[in-house]
């Protein structure tokens, strides 16, 4: 039993802190909102040169072997000051996903040059109707007759799906549902930018008929699903992870307010009502990081006994425990709160983002109870 | 960062887990797999069967008693403990005035005391709280006069659950009505059985025997008696509030009421089929296991935290606040699996022993908001010490 970082991870969580802080403060964010493509390619460049995008891949594909903790990591010491690149969307959808379900030669192609930085990966799984079930899949995969297949269909929230230069598409073939890797600029693929809550983009994929070799599959047909759950634990650990860094910047952001906004003449945090509140808020947020420990050990875990109640337990708290920090944050600030101009209400889109993502409360609470498990044993 | 056990640890929990199951007498074992509901005279076996094995006292030091075991052997103890739905010792000796005295004690009152708190030779109780000082209890004005080599104590301490079957009460006495609140306060052990003591029990919401009154009338007590220092009995009071931290995170007692829950909902329908397997039950249930494996973890960090001889991080404070509130959304959970069987009401033999010890437990829970220092008061202090928020 042991909580604490080892000195690389350490390092890691503080060379990412800082950079965030020094080079990507929240102003950088502000501007690249209004950017076509939303993230920097120069950035994400240096992010593979300082290595943290390998961190959770194997030395046989470029990575440094690293475990998803320092994913995580990554993740939660970006979130402070909302660094935009996509690393959510590249590292942990995308690049978890080849990584499981590609052949060397895919890995070479596709994998290796993202973990460099030189091109990202989007995951085009969802559809319209399919909210978190991963093998509701309407897009088709019909085989050619000489060994490729022509994929249509459409995708909804494609992150990252507007820029990427390697989409990660599942698909139902003749025998269920796959994955197809599909380079963004093939012929017959339709991107439409989507805005999304939170200040970032996503995309809407249109396939018409696009022609692809059999080279493209990953894995076998029919094994899409089961890489596509699996991805979903790490994307929801990825989540929560990157939440605990929202949460805790919202709750220092409200403390300092509270120590510093003056009304009937003293400082509003000597109010009880408020440092109750805020308590509270603390409390949540030590709830969050603490089961986000748990959710983020647990991803690796190849056993789905294991690995799935600690992360949907996390994914719960983020729901609960973290929606709550956001809006009670929000509330304390008063109407500054509710400007545009103001941070907090930036992080506060945030966790209703990552809320939304990878399965929300209704989901997890459902999947944990579906467990065998829960039935059987005693908590 | 790992989440699981050694081995060596894993093979601990085996040794304990089946050592419990030949320890415990037979209607002791059917009672703890059934309603629980034990007797102050059950706690009191049970304690003698744990020192005789020398496993009383597993977090005190060697030297006085204690087993030896690192924090993790500690904690793994403690939650096969809990599993087994053996009877809760008595905390007052134990985990709060013998840890008390193992610090700041006299080496007379560790040979007079240690020995007899573990032995079960005699049982203490709390004296702190009064009719007119509860959050506030620096407020407190049962006093102690200066009488040579001997205190006068006279006044009323309220809340001294168990004092009924206890031997010897702790109390915070004013020593110095002169001094500023906190600073003419002192630590004293007094013998129950002393001329002008009169102990008026009182039942709690649940209709269990714990609560008491305790009055004192020209008590005498000897000066070897005052632990810490006359008038430093507010210092000894705030080390004595570390010890409880861990204590109430409530990880046990929740753990035990979740299982009963769900072995209730096993046994009821709703729509045909058991509550365990309808959805809407199951999400129920699942949102307060998800809750308490979030409130797990944070009691985990600070094991690991001990482990590793540090001092628990600013997260424990929360344990109380969190565990406290879960212990009670379960005890409710568990009369809503009950549905029309939460009205029965120490019925014993009626009922499905479970079931009949869960009423008076959720009413008596309800005061685990408030003792240990009510939650309120808890977030007045991790407002102050921890976020360090302005003071009014």
């Amino acid at each position: 039993m042991d909580f604490e970082l080892n000195q690389d991870q350490e390092m890691l969580a503080k060379t990412v802190a800082d950079f965030a802080k020094n080079e990507s403060p929240v102003e950088r964010f502000r501007k690249l909102r209004d950017d076509d493509v939303g993230w920097d390619a120069g950035v994400w460049r240096k992010m593979g040169e300082l290595g943290w995008i390998g961190v959770p891949f194997a030395e046989s594909v470029g990575g440094f072997g690293g475990s998803f903790v320092e994913c995580a990591l990554v993740l939660e010491n970006l979130a402070p000051t909302l660094v935009p690149e996509p690393y959510l969307a590249s590292v942990v959808l995308g690049g978890m996903t080849l990584a499981r379900a590609g052949n060397a030669a895919q890995h070479d192609t596709y994998l290796t040059p993202m973990i460099e930085g030189e091109t990202t990966l989007a995951l085009a799984h969802s559809e319209a109707q399919s909210r978190y079930d991963v093998s509701s899949v309407e897009t088709r995969a019909t085989p050619d007759g000489s060994g490729g297949y022509k994929l249509s269909g459409e995708k909804v929230w494609v992150l990252n799906g507007h820029h990427a230069d390697h989409l990660i598409v599942s698909a139902n073939a003749p025998g269920g549902v796959t994955l197809f890797v599909v380079p963004r600029e093939t012929e017959g693929v339709n991107v439409t930018v989507a805005k999304t809550i939170d200040g970032q983009k996503a995309a809407f994929i249109k396939l018409d008929d696009v022609r692809i070799s059999d080279e493209a599959r990953l894995g076998e047909e029919g094994s899409g699903a089961a890489v596509l759950d699996r991805t979903m634990d790490y994307a929801a650990a990825a989540a929560v992870a990157e939440s605990v860094g929202i949460a805790t910047t919202m709750l220092h952001m409200t403390v300092e307010y509270l120590g510093t906004r003056e009304q009937f003449g003293v400082k509003i945090g000597s109010f009880q009502a408020l440092q109750h509140r805020a308590v509270d808020m603390y409390a949540e947020t030590e709830l969050l990081r603490s089961i986000s420990m748990a959710s983020t050990v647990r991803a690796d875990e190849d056993d789905p006994s294991v690995r799935r109640g600690d992360i949907s337990a996390a994914k719960y708290q983020l729901a609960t425990g973290g929606i709550w920090v956001a809006q009670q944050s929000l509330q304390l600030h008063g109407g500054i709160g509710v400007t545009d101009e103001h941070d907090i209400g930036l992080y506060f889109k945030r966790m209703y983002a990552l809320n939304a993502l990878f399965g929300d409360q209704e989901h997890h609470v459902a999947r944990f109870a579906s467990d065998a498990a829960f039935a059987e044993a005693p908590a | 960062m790992d989440l699981t056990f050694t081995e060596e640890e894993e093979a601990f929990r085996r040794e304990v887990r089946t050592w419990i199951q030949d320890a415990m007498p037979e209607d002791m074992r059917a009672r703890a797999e059934g309603a629980g509901g034990f007797t102050p005279e059950d706690s009191a076996n049970w304690h003698r069967i744990l020192y005789k094995k020398g496993w009383v006292a597993p977090h005190w030091p060697k030297e006085v008693g204690g087993t030896g075991w690192d924090a993790a052997r500690r904690f793994i103890f403690n939650e096969e403990m809990e599993l087994s739905g053996a009877p809760q010792l008595s905390v007052f000796g134990l985990s709060m005035v013998g840890p008390l005295i193992i610090s700041f004690g006299t080496d007379e009152q560790k040979k007079r005391f240690l020995p007899k708190i573990l032995s079960a030779e005699e049982f203490w109780c709390q004296g702190y709280s009064e009719p007119g000082s509860g959050s506030d209890l620096a407020s407190l004005r049962t006093t102690a006069e200066d009488a040579g080599d001997h205190l006068i104590v006279n006044g009323q301490k309220t809340w001294t659950s168990y004092a009924q079957y206890s031997d010897w009460i702790f109390c915070l006495v004013r020593t110095d009505p002169s001094a500023k609140k906190q600073a003419g306060i002192t630590f004293v052990l007094i013998d129950l059985r002393s001329p002008g003591i009169e102990v008026k029990p009182m039942l709690t919401l649940g209709h269990t025997p714990a609560f008491c009154d305790t009055f004192f009338d020209n008590v005498k007590v000897p000066k070897q008696n005052v632990v810490g220092g006359i008038n430093q009995g507010w210092t000894m009071a705030k080390a004595l509030l570390g010890h409880e931290r861990t204590m109430l995170a409530m990880i046990g007692p929740s753990r035990n009421v979740l299982q009963k829950v769900k072995r209730m909902a096993a046994t009821k329908t709703v729509n045909g089929r058991p509550m365990l397997e309808d959805p809407v039950w199951r999400a129920k249930i699942a949102r307060l296991e998800m809750r308490f494996r979030a409130h797990l973890m944070v009691s985990y960090r600070a094991l690991a935290d001990q482990q590793k001889g540090k001092l628990p991080g600013p997260e424990s404070s929360i344990l109380k606040l969190v565990g406290t509130k879960l212990i009670q959304e379960l005890t409710e959970l568990a009369m809503e699996v009950m549905g029309e069987g939460s009205l029965t009401w120490h019925n014993e033999g009626v009922c499905p022993p479970i079931e009949e010890s869960i009423g008076p437990y959720f009413c008596y829970e309800r005061a685990a908001t408030i003792y240990g220092g009510s939650n309120e008061i808890q977030r007045n202090v991790i407002a102050k010490m921890i976020l360090q928020l302005p003071s009014s």
